[in-house]
């Protein structure tokens, strides 16, 4: 009963991360066996019989394929599997069945990392493990002599004796790339930029805290306003979103560099998606990866796993001097009969200003001087949004502001696009990084100019230069900054928030990012033989058999040796003391002798040598006695 | 395997061959002597089949490690094999170093179950729990031994002839504390049973053999009046203790009686003359526990040895113990 009790307490302790990923059904379901199983077990209610557990099989399965339409899969095969073991309670019978739902449950913690191996899903799935090891015990403590606090305290024992063989085998077993393909869902609902931008697109991910990406420079960090990190770059409007259908091809732009090249480390979190972020512009190209004319870094799959990368960039560059004919036509595309008030005012300055720079000028002097407002609410937009946006509403995010602009640019005939990425980031005065998060996405513009090639144009900056100077918590009004960004003046908090992102990039760094590089450039450090799996593998054998050796000879430090034995000691103690008055015993000479002897010299020690010796016999050759500390006690006190 | 087997079904009291002696000798090696410290080389350990269901689980949690290239589920597989590795040693350990000796065994009828003691000495200054006894094929109870104490565990095993029964080799094993692994150990203690005849179960009457002088004539006692109290002794009958006198707290008295001295009762081997040894011993054991219910002195004669007329717990024992062992 007991025991059932803590096999339920961990099987739902290592359910309940999963509740909200599985079918709404799923966990009442879990809950009502459950209590089934304990009602049965008082003895009140009876398990139901093989046909309605088939029946109830057959349910589950079909609620699973309705929600899923796939039993395989994440998800799918969580909630498969969650099923099952409730079921399996239903027919648990045997001690084994047993066994085998306490495994399950250390299979579903493995699960659980899954969907997340942050630092405190961590040490709550470890504390199921705990939960779980001291149900393990409880069923083979079958006298039940031990209390809840011994098991737990033994679970324990066994774990912490189990972590150093459990960090030589993670730092030593050899790191190898996934053996077949994985379900599609593997890597579901990560957050970021998604390829294309229409109004809104961005805005919703300023309310998340989520870390887009870490930087660590190698020298001091760039100034905040030329902290662009260059993502997707859009070169197709369709009068609402902008897109790039088919990604530039040719090779990568040839960059002038301007200045010093700026050196640092990005580590890139999971997004699920190709493209990988650069300081405006990347130099040189992370391994593996490819760039077209337009500078946006593709990876030759989508980012599912932590990426760390070392790049070079200059913030001051030229570059794209000479335009292709293709590119130029693809940069002034636009659809038609779209927005006729802004093509008309575009034609106007086309007219009026004699070269495009002066045209950029009046643009961004429209967004400076007129009463456009940076907002992350702005109202809905309908058919002609530019239009509506230039004339109408003017208040918009800075997917509004860039996507206006580049409409404008290209009408007015200056080939233009959209580039979005990160803009600004914040660093982390205990760990010297920078950290980026989603809430700093952004959009901005490039346009080409004769002889300067494309040029970074940031209307956002023109309406609110707060944005690109201090961030998006300075330039939004209070009132309008989502939950997450608010707060920020506390100091406190403020160095707290760091700490936990200094733990947290260690954590990623050192823990979830040791994979194969990180492996071989960790343990090349300590020997250059040990970055071949070869190497790995005999450190990994010999690590082993010397920790076990040292938790052996620890545990056998506990168990008495032949000559630790309390009897024969007291006895040995015994002897000594009569040795030192001159009675020694000889090797050959049985106790009843010594004593016989013993007492001839010394009679007046008679009745305590007789007594020491009885229960020396006793204890020694005789039937199993407690009496080890009578004989310890009429030792002491023998003085001759 | 099979040595053990035919040892169980041999292991009766019947004096063996020469022959089959011989061979018994070379089957079971001479019995460990008592006590027998439990030493690395004695315990083995091996994984029991749920032990080998965890290895498969681990297996492919590591496979999924790699796959999704999980750090945590490299932790996770890796702390879970660990702890598993670990067990072994706790396992191994809680047989280590006790001392196993054999108890007191009490004799028995034959077709009644002998029992069997074992005794663990635990001289380490931790528990041990869950130590398992198993003999043919049995699992006669577990025992939680606590430090430096000792527990004992019984087994039993149907006393089918009369004589010496052996106690046939017996396994001490462990699973705890996760069940994953097994550590036993194999032993062969020089452990015996006494097991008296069956008593034959028609009741025939006490034959009624003329008094002779022997020592209760002398002492001119019996049941027809009582004159006084002396102090009991071990043999007496308990039918004279004079139990309000014991409340009293004046200690174990008994009664004494006068009057004409009641007759003893001689129960003889010649008398069943034309049975069968067993079925005379079979006699003989019924009318001992007959004589002993009926507070009746009664004496016996065997071909090799008498016994004189007494009465009591212990005339009791040495009667029934001369038939168990007639013979052998």
């Amino acid at each position: 009963m007991n025991n059932l009790v803590w096999l339920l307490a961990s099987l739902a302790l290592a359910i309940a991360p999963h509740l909200d990923h599985m079918p709404l059904w799923a966990g009442p379901l879990c809950l009502a066996l459950g209590m089934w199983r304990l009602v049965v077990a008082r003895g009140k209610a009876k398990l139901p019989n093989k046909w309605f557990l088939f029946g109830l099989t057959a349910a589950i399965t079909a609620g699973i394929l309705g929600t899923f339409h796939t039993l395989l899969g994440r998800d799918a095969g969580v909630t498969l599997l969650v099923a099952m073991i409730a079921l399996k309670l239903m027919e648990m019978k045997s001690p084994r069945d047993t066994m085998v739902l306490i495994f399950l449950s250390y299979f579903l913690v493995i699960t659980g990392f899954l969907y997340s191996q942050s630092i405190p899903m961590a040490f709550y799935l470890f504390v199921v493990v705990l939960v779980t090891t001291t149900t393990m015990i409880g069923y083979q403590d079958v006298n039940g002599g031990l209390g809840v606090r011994p098991r737990l305290r033994l679970a324990g024992s066994l774990l912490v004796q189990a972590v150093p063989l459990m960090l030589v085998l993670f730092v030593l077993f050899p790191r190898v790339p996934p053996l077949w393909g994985l379900p599609k869902d593997a890597h579901a609902g990560m957050t970021g930029l998604s390829d294309s931008m229409s109004p809104g697109s961005i805005s919703q991910l300023i309310g998340s805290e989520a870390i887009a990406f870490r930087v660590r420079f190698d020298g001091p960090p760039p100034h905040p306003n030329t902290r662009y990190w260059r993502g997707p770059v859009l070169w197709d409007y369709d009068g609402r979103s902008w897109s790039t259908r088919t990604p530039l091809d040719g090779a990568a732009a040839q960059v002038e560099p301007l200045g010093e090249a700026l050196r640092y480390t990005l580590t890139l979190e999971p997004h699920n998606q190709r493209w990988l972020f650069a300081l405006d512009l990347p130099a040189t190209l992370p391994p593996g990866s490819r760039a077209g004319g337009d500078m946006q870094i593709l990876a030759q799959s989508p980012v599912q796993h932590r990426l760390r990368y070392s790049l070079a960039s200059h913030t001051d560059y030229r570059f794209g001097v000479t335009l292709a004919e293709n590119e130029r036509q693809r940069a002034l595309r636009l659809p038609a009969d779209a927005n006729p008030r802004s093509l008309e005012l575009a034609g106007r300055w086309r007219g009026t200003h004699e070269n495009p720079r002066a045209i950029v000028d009046a643009a961004l002097g429209m967004f400076r001087n007129q009463d456009f407002i940076y907002t992350l609410s702005p109202p809905l937009l309908g058919q002609q949004a530019v239009d509506e946006f230039l004339f109408g509403t003017r208040r918009g995010f800075c997917e509004h502001y860039a996507g206006a602009f580049v409409f404008l640019m290209r009408a007015a005939g200056i080939p233009a696009r959209v580039v979005t990425g990160y803009q600004g980031g914040e660093m982390n005065p205990l760990g010297d990084y920078l950290i980026v998060r989603q809430s700093d996405a952004h959009a901005w513009a490039e346009v080409w100019l004769a002889g300067q090639g494309w040029v970074r144009i940031d209307p956002t900056a023109a309406v609110s230069p707060d944005r690109v100077e201090s961030g998006i918590a300075a330039a939004l009004p209070e009132a309008e900054l989502p939950l997450a960004l608010t707060q920020l003046d506390i100091a406190w908090l403020q160095r707290m928030r760091m700490s936990w992102d200094l733990v947290n990039n260690n954590w990623n760094q050192w823990v979830l990012g040791y994979g194969q590089e990180r492996q071989r450039s960790f343990l090349s450090h300590f020997h250059a033989s040990l970055a071949s799996w070869q190497g790995m593998i005999v450190t990994l054998a010999a690590g082993i058999v010397a920790l076990l050796g040292a938790i052996a000879l620890w545990m056998l430090w506990h168990v008495p040796r032949r000559g630790s034995d309390p009897v024969q000691a007291a006895y040995r103690t015994f002897c000594a003391r009569l040795a030192r008055r001159g009675i020694t015993r000889a090797p050959h000479e049985g106790p009843a002798d010594f004593a016989l002897r013993a007492a001839h010299t010394r009679p007046d020690l008679t009745a305590q040598i007789d007594r020491i010796t009885q229960l020396y016999i006793r204890l020694r050759y005789g039937r199993p006695w407690n009496a080890a500390g009578e004989l310890r006690q009429a030792v002491r006190r023998f003085r001759p | 395997m099979a040595g053990f087997a035919q040892r169980l079904a041999t292991g009766s009291a019947r004096r063996p061959s020469r022959a089959t002696s011989f061979l018994r000798q070379l089957l079971r090696p001479a019995p460990d002597a008592t006590p027998v410290t439990l030493t690395q080389r004695r315990i083995y350990v091996l994984p029991t089949r749920p032990g080998l269901i965890f290895a498969l689980m681990l297996g492919a949690m590591l496979l999924g490690s790699i796959n999704y290239g999980n750090s945590m589920g490299f932790v996770l597989t890796f702390l879970l094999g660990s702890l598993a590795v670990v067990s072994i040693l706790h396992t191994w350990r809680n047989l280590a170093q006790l001392t196993i000796s054999a108890g007191k065994g009490t004799a028995v009828f034959a077709g009644q179950d002998a029992r069997f003691e074992i005794c663990l000495d635990n001289p380490g200054s931790f528990p041990r729990h869950a130590i398992g006894l198993r003999a043919g094929g049995v699992t006669g109870g577990f025992a939680d031994v606590m430090p430096h104490q000792v527990a004992c565990l019984t087994f039993t095993l149907p006393a089918r002839q009369r004589g010496l029964l052996q106690a046939p080799s017996f396994t001490l094993f462990s699973t705890f504390p996760l069940g994953l692994f097994r550590a036993w150990t194999h032993l062969d203690l020089d452990m015996h049973c006494l097991v008296y005849p069956r008593p034959a179960p028609e009741a025939l009457p006490l034959p009624l053999v003329k008094a002779r002088t022997g020592p209760g004539f002398s002492h001119g006692e019996g049941h027809d009046d009582f004159i006084g109290l002396r102090t009991w002794h071990h043999g007496d009958s308990l039918r004279h203790v004079a139990w309000k006198a014991v409340a009293r707290e004046q200690g174990m008295l008994a009664k004494q009686f006068s009057g004409e001295a009641q007759q003893d009762v001689w129960l003889e081997w010649d008398a069943l003359a034309g049975m069968e040894t067993e079925a005379r011993l079979s006699r003989l054991a019924r009318w001992v526990l007959d004589a002993d219910a009926a507070a009746q002195r009664y004496g016996m004669r065997l071909p090799n040895r008498a016994l004189a007329p007494g009465l009591g717990e212990d005339h009791r024992r040495q009667c029934l113990e001369a038939l168990a062992s007639f013979g052998l």
